[in-house]
């Protein structure tokens, strides 16, 4: 064993290979990511690791491997269980040979998402163990236990980090490769009567679940992880009580010392419920307060034990208002609920109002593609009535003013079927889903079928910028990479469109303005589903050939080009109003000298 | 919760300006001097241009590795406004190092607030006062060095000779540069760090330290 400084990511993928795992695969997802990368950086030979389609793709692989006896893991984020809930929901029925590890990061405010589900929550519906880690030494830990948990009793076992501990960064002691277990799969043995999911197998395994829970629930009450302790000593006889979870059990110790009489609960299995040390928890208080990020999970499971049991403890939590009821917990946020609980002062030191700051919204880099293909098409579109359908990804970001190009944005692929589902209402509008590269392969292949077979009228417009930019450069399909290592063939966007059966397909440089804006026009002319595919890099990944500048002899400040694009490279100055290129930023897309009226602006080389 | 040993820096900026790394570095400075190190910070959408910060927690007594408000020793920030923004976050008496040298974000030339400099700067004047407040002269920091790539490093350099980091000094955050930092910037950081020293002006009585 070694101490490595590390963040809680890495820890469990680390965890992962301390307990031998064999297969790991998953879909790209803040605050998830970094698990697989560092498995794919880190594995010794015979570990396969692959970024699948998406999570739904990436459980079936682990679970198949898991049929086969391997220990497997999974990884996603929160939405990404969404995607992936269909076959979990199936494979608890089922359940596994080899230990299977579900990995669901969530993330609370959100900070990185869509949803603050809870996949707490997720886990009792789904009704399968979960592990909920409050630091990364402990997510290191915790992967260990989930795989010899998942083994033993022959179901997946989901591990819930969330982003502070996926991001966070500890000292966290882990074991060499040397010390790492190695797990050697008996291989897939056939067997309908296990591996076949009929009406009848699941009568017999619900059944078969309810009683494995139950029993669970009972051992989990001494499983270490789950503690009680109390600030005064083990002799103290308090009256008040502290449930809590995960990061936010940080943020309690961080705010109780010795002065406070309190006991602390710490429930690191929410699902099943270790309802017997709840129990004893709850022994002697008159009143408990549920510091929880999410869903008011353990604040429930409280107040159905008081009620089973007959217990007469007042839980106070987010069902009573004492905590917030949504958002991400925080330092200051649990020290002012743990105040009003107790009756303490905390001395508040009060922040005079600052001046007004300048707002930070993220933007899309300077010279990214997205910035020219959203601006071709809204100039082409100008004065049209139309709908622009955006997705997930950088591209998102489209919204920003002055782009203001994204009117609707749902989930993973979504784009693609609201703007058929639109213009079945207004057969009049020029419709237009964008979605990115790896999108479209994650879940807009569906959704494009779904549009030629529906006889729909849209324009599919696909930002190939050969990579999963927004979650750090992961490889997919289309950029004949694979996490192993291999080049492989890639998977065509233009074929599979033809293959749908578009006849319109056109391949474009978006940063070549004027035959963008024409190739708009032209293909949102034609009848059906027509395709444009915009194909530039990613600015982060390539590098720049050379840089813009302006001839300030020449420059009018009329700011044209940063009222139309907001490229942040682009720097008009308070004084003379004249535009200055920041050549840190800029990486000479050429897109502004494209559209100068008094071409001012030149030197740069598109990529 | 009122007797932790441990010592509370955020480090604050806009993507992209090295507040991560700084994290990392700062943190690798400690662990060479044994100490235990908790870190928390931004990765992801707020990546793109957001403004960013990285919590690190040097020393025993940290259990969260977030800092809570009014609970920071010091903020190194790489860009004023950003500064300001964590200010709730310091300790009374804590330590604020900043560059002067403002980003502009996108917002501020369509339609967003404007970029008020000098409010910004009388803010922290007023609010952190005088001694403790050390202001770097970035720019010429940047005309030092060649570049602005290096104004983390710089920043980290200037809170080290400011007392700002607790036990970490210059000399561990080169050794941490050394450790840590790729042969090709290797001179430029160690540069950063110790040419820095000219560019600092440190608001009156910082300038003893």
């Amino acid at each position: 064993m070694h101490r490595e400084f590390m963040m809680g990511n890495e820890a469990m993928a680390l965890g992962a290979l301390t307990a031998g795992v064999n297969v790991v695969a998953g879909y790209p997802g803040t605050p998830s990511t970094e698990v697989l990368e560092t498995v794919a950086r880190r594995r010794p030979e015979g570990v396969y690791v692959e970024w699948s389609v998406n999570e739904k793709a990436a459980l079936e692989v682990a679970a198949g491997a898991a049929y086969a006896g391997a220990r497997a893991l999974v990884t996603m984020k929160q939405v990404g269980l969404n995607v992936a809930s269909d076959p979990l929901m199936s494979l608890s029925y089922i359940g596994v040979k080899g230990g299977m590890v579900v990995l669901v990061a969530d993330d609370p405010g959100p900070i990185s998402s869509q949803t603050e589900q809870d996949t707490r929550t997720f886990a009792a519906y789904a009704k399968l163990p979960i592990l909920d880690p409050s630091s990364p030494s402990e997510a290191y830990a915790m992967m260990c236990e989930a795989f010899e948990l998942s083994e033993e009793l022959g179901c997946p076992v989901i591990v819930r980090p969330t982003t502070r501990v996926d991001h966070g960064y500890e000292d966290v002691l882990v074991a060499g490769p040397e010390e790492w277990a190695h797990h050697e799969a008996e291989g897939f043995v056939r067997d309908p009567s296990r591996w076949v999911i009929f009406p009848a197998l699941s009568v017999r395994a619900h059944a078969a679940i309810e009683r494995r829970d139950a029993a669970l629930a009972g051992r989990l009450s001494g499983y270490a992880r789950n503690t009680v302790t109390q600030t005064a000593g083990p002799d103290a006889r308090p009256r008040l009580g502290v449930a809590t979870h995960g990061i936010s059990a940080t943020y309690v110790a961080e705010n109780l010392g010795e002065k406070d009489d309190v006991r602390v609960l710490r429930v690191a299995t929410p699902y099943p419920f270790p309802e017997d040390l709840a129990a004893d928890f709850l022994d002697g208080l008159d009143e408990v307060l549920c510091v929880e990020e999410l869903d008011p999970v353990i604040e429930r499971a409280l107040v159905a034990t008081c009620g089973r049991r007959g217990l007469t403890v007042k839980i106070c939590g987010k069902l009573t208002g004492d905590i917030q009821p949504s958002g991400e917990n925080t330092v200051e946020s649990v020290g002012r609920a743990l105040d009003a609980f107790l009756g303490r002062q905390t001395a508040v030191v009060p922040t005079p109002a600052p001046p007004t700051l300048p707002v930070r919204p993220p933007v899309l880099c300077a010279g990214c593609p997205h910035r020219a293909s959203f601006y071709a098409v809204k100039r082409a579109m100008r004065g049209r009535k139309t709908l622009f359908c955006g997705d997930i990804g950088c591209y998102t970001l489209g919204n920003a003013k002055p782009l203001d190009m994204v009117d609707t944005c749902l989930c993973m692929g979504a784009g693609i079927n609201i703007a058929q589902g639109v213009t079945h209402v207004e057969p009049d509008t020029t419709a237009f889903a964008f979605v990115g590269d790896s999108t479209f392969f994650a879940s807009g292949i569906t959704g494009v079928v779904n549009a030629f077979y529906n006889q729909a009228n849209m324009t599919l417009v696909v930002l190939d910028n050969s990579t999963t930019a927004m979650t750090g450069h992961q490889p997919h399909p289309g950029t004949g990479r694979t996490m192993m290592g291999q080049v492989v063939e890639k998977v065509s966007i233009e074929r599979v469109l033809r293959a749908i059966g578009l006849t319109v397909v056109e391949t474009v440089d978006p940063l070549d303005l004027d035959a963008a804006v024409s190739a708009v026009r032209r293909v949102a002319d034609e009848p059906g589903v027509k395709a444009i595919i915009f194909r530039s890099p990613c600015v982060v990944l390539a590098k720049p050939q050379s840089t813009s500048a302006v001839d300030a002899e020449r420059c009018v400040g009329c700011q044209r080009c940063v009222r139309e694009l907001g490229c942040p490279a682009l720097v008009p100055d308070d004084a003379t109003g004249k535009v200055r290129i920041d050549a840190a930023q800029c990486t000479g897309c050429t897109l502004c000298e494209q559209i100068c009226p008094t071409h001012a602006i030149s030197g740069g080389e598109r990529l | 919760m009122s007797e932790r040993r441990c010592t509370n820096v955020i480090l604050a900026g806009v993507g992209g300006q090295g507040a991560v790394l700084a994290s990392k570095l700062l943190a690798r400075a400690a662990m060479e001097r044994g100490l235990p190190v908790k870190t928390a910070e931004t990765i992801g959408m707020a990546q793109r241009g957001g403004s960013v910060f990285s919590h690190v927690r040097l020393g025993e007594g940290a259990v969260s590795p977030l800092i809570g408000r009014g609970r920071a020793d010091a903020i190194v920030a790489f860009e004023p406004a950003e500064a300001v923004r964590q200010l709730p976050f310091l300790r009374a008496g804590g330590v604020v190092v900043t560059s002067d040298v403002p980003v502009v974000p996108v917002s501020a030339a369509t339609g967003g607030p404007a970029y008020d400099l000098s409010a910004i700067m009388s803010y922290l004047h007023e609010h952190v006062g005088e001694k403790n407040l050390a202001v770097v002269d970035a720019a010429a920091a940047e005309a030092e060095l060649g570049t602005a790539r290096a104004l983390n490093v710089v920043l980290l350099g200037a809170a080290a000779r400011a007392g700002a980091l607790g036990p970490v000094t210059l000399d561990d955050l080169a050794a941490a540069v050394r450790a840590t930092v790729s042969p090709r910037f290797l001179d430029l950081d160690l540069a950063a760090l110790h040419r820095a020293k000219g560019t600092v002006t440190f608001a009156r009585s910082c300038v003893q330290k």
